[in-house]
């Protein structure tokens, strides 16, 4: 009789709100377009976090009431925001010297694949008839002390997303910090990846199946 | 005296000639000069090098002048986004070239070419296939990439408030690559939506210093692309 619930984990909600739980008070964060979008709604009561957005924006608030959008006043994804009091405006050379000279402490990105050794590929499939697109991706990783990714554990055709060596293009090599997955949490480390939670019903012999490397486990 | 105060867009970039560098500011729609964009369309210059976040949208702005064939190569990071096809459909026939720039790196490559500098070492994009046929140098073990200045002819940039001497000030996330492309390009074209008497800007507050500026048009209520694009307007306007 199968007991172990194989199918399930955590949904997107929870996947950020795991994230969020790891953002110590008084940071500086940029949160990638989409899926990352979602972690500021769950930082704990008590912190302070300050969002980044690249097009030129510190202190970044939710998206405003329906009729009271700004085009003029929008995140890195074009979606309008608010600015939160004592918020500031900046250029872009400027915007990015907070990204490229390492004033910024957490950024949380998508992933199309993450490897062992924490090289991220999220930015083009390479295919050739694709429209190469990289936004500040590549500045972000290079640039940002910590980089959280968030991604469901595999592709939409099942595919594993954490492999041995990443086979899309690369945005950058040995950046990512630790992968928060539909089925667990894990820590890219000089001794390879460590399972560090699971998600309910997920066992560690699931997800190592469901995983393109060998993975091992703090427990 | 100096006064930059030009009367109209159409007369701001009447000298943008064929195979001309522009600049043109803007993330999306927020701080695209559309109406001096729209200048250009109907000036007609060739074979133009265009440096611009994105690819722009619909069928107006940027989309527009590159939908017109004026632009041979573009410059950016980010060239599709919602509602962006002109670019994509000329890139995939090949007839549109496309230099694709990390954000990061293209605002520092305009900031360079503003500054005298002619080129610097970054790390980002280091192992990336956009660091192909690149120098790379270490500094302190870590592994940076020489990434060289742009500079332009002409810079087409939108902000909120001007004088005449082209001291400017910005709205909010608008301001973006603005004041990096002032300071970058022979001539800044400058659309304000209010020209301002010289003193009402506070010194402290001024963003673009107005030695970067060359010429400024009053466009007190600039189209909204989004908007245009919604409404499947085309420029021309037909």
């Amino acid at each position: 009789m199968d007991i172990v619930k194989t199918n399930s984990g955590w949904d997107r909600n929870q996947m950020a709100q795991k994230v969020a739980l790891d953002i110590p008070d008084g940071s500086y964060v940029n949160l990638g377009i989409g899926l990352p979008e979602l972690v500021a709604a769950y930082v704990p009561e008590g912190r302070e976090v300050i969002y980044h957005t690249e097009n030129g924006l510190l202190g970044m608030g939710s998206a405003p009431e329906t009729g009271f959008e700004d085009p003029e006043l929008i995140n890195a994804g074009k979606k309008a925001v608010t600015a939160i009091q004592g918020a500031c405006f900046f250029h872009h050379a400027d915007s990015f010297a907070m990204i490229r000279g390492g004033h910024i402490d957490i950024c949380v990105l998508g992933a199309m694949q993450v490897s062992e050794e924490g090289d991220l590929a999220n930015w083009s499939t390479g295919e050739p008839h694709s429209i190469p697109a990289v936004g500040g991706a590549m500045d972000l990783v290079s640039g940002v002390k910590t980089i959280f990714i968030i991604t469901q554990h595999v592709t939409k055709d099942g595919e594993p997303k954490i492999v041995g060596k990443c086979t899309y293009p690369l945005t950058g090599k040995k950046v990512v910090d630790r992968i928060y997955t539909d089925l667990a949490i894990i820590d890219v480390t000089d001794a390879g990846l460590f399972v560090k939670e699971l998600a309910p019903g997920i066992t560690f012999e699931y997800v190592q199946k469901n995983t393109g490397v060998s993975l091992n486990r703090y427990f | 005296m100096i006064n930059k105060i030009f009367q109209s867009a159409a007369d701001a970039v009447e000298d943008i000639s064929d195979g001309s560098v522009v600049m043109i500011s803007g993330f999306g729609e927020a701080g695209s000069p559309i109406e001096l964009i729209h200048a250009l369309v109907d000036r007609g210059a060739k074979n133009l090098t265009v440096v611009s976040n994105n690819t722009g949208s619909g069928n107006v702005g940027l989309a527009a002048l590159i939908e017109n064939r004026q632009v041979g190569k573009m410059i950016c990071s980010f060239p599709r986004t919602a509602n962006s096809t002109v670019f994509p459909e000329l890139y995939r026939k090949g007839e549109i070239e496309l230099e694709l720039v990390p954000q990061g790196t293209l605002a520092e490559r305009i900031r360079a070419g503003g500054a005298g500098i002619p080129a610097f070492y970054t790390p980002t994009a280091v192992d990336t296939p956009l660091s192909e046929g690149k120098e790379v140098r270490i500094f302190n073990g870590i592994r940076y990439i020489l990434e060289s200045a742009i500079k332009a002819d002409f810079a087409l940039v939108k902000c909120k408030s001007a004088d005449r001497l082209g001291n400017l000030i910005y709205n909010k996330t608008a301001r973006n690559f603005g004041p990096v492309m002032c300071m970058a390009a022979k001539t800044c074209i400058v659309q304000a939506r209010e020209i301002v008497e010289q003193g009402k800007i506070d010194p402290e507050a001024v963003v673009t210093p107005g030695i970067f500026v060359t010429r400024i048009v009053e466009i007190p209520h600039p189209a909204h692309e989004s908007q245009l694009v919604l409404e499947n307007r085309r420029y021309p306007w037909i």
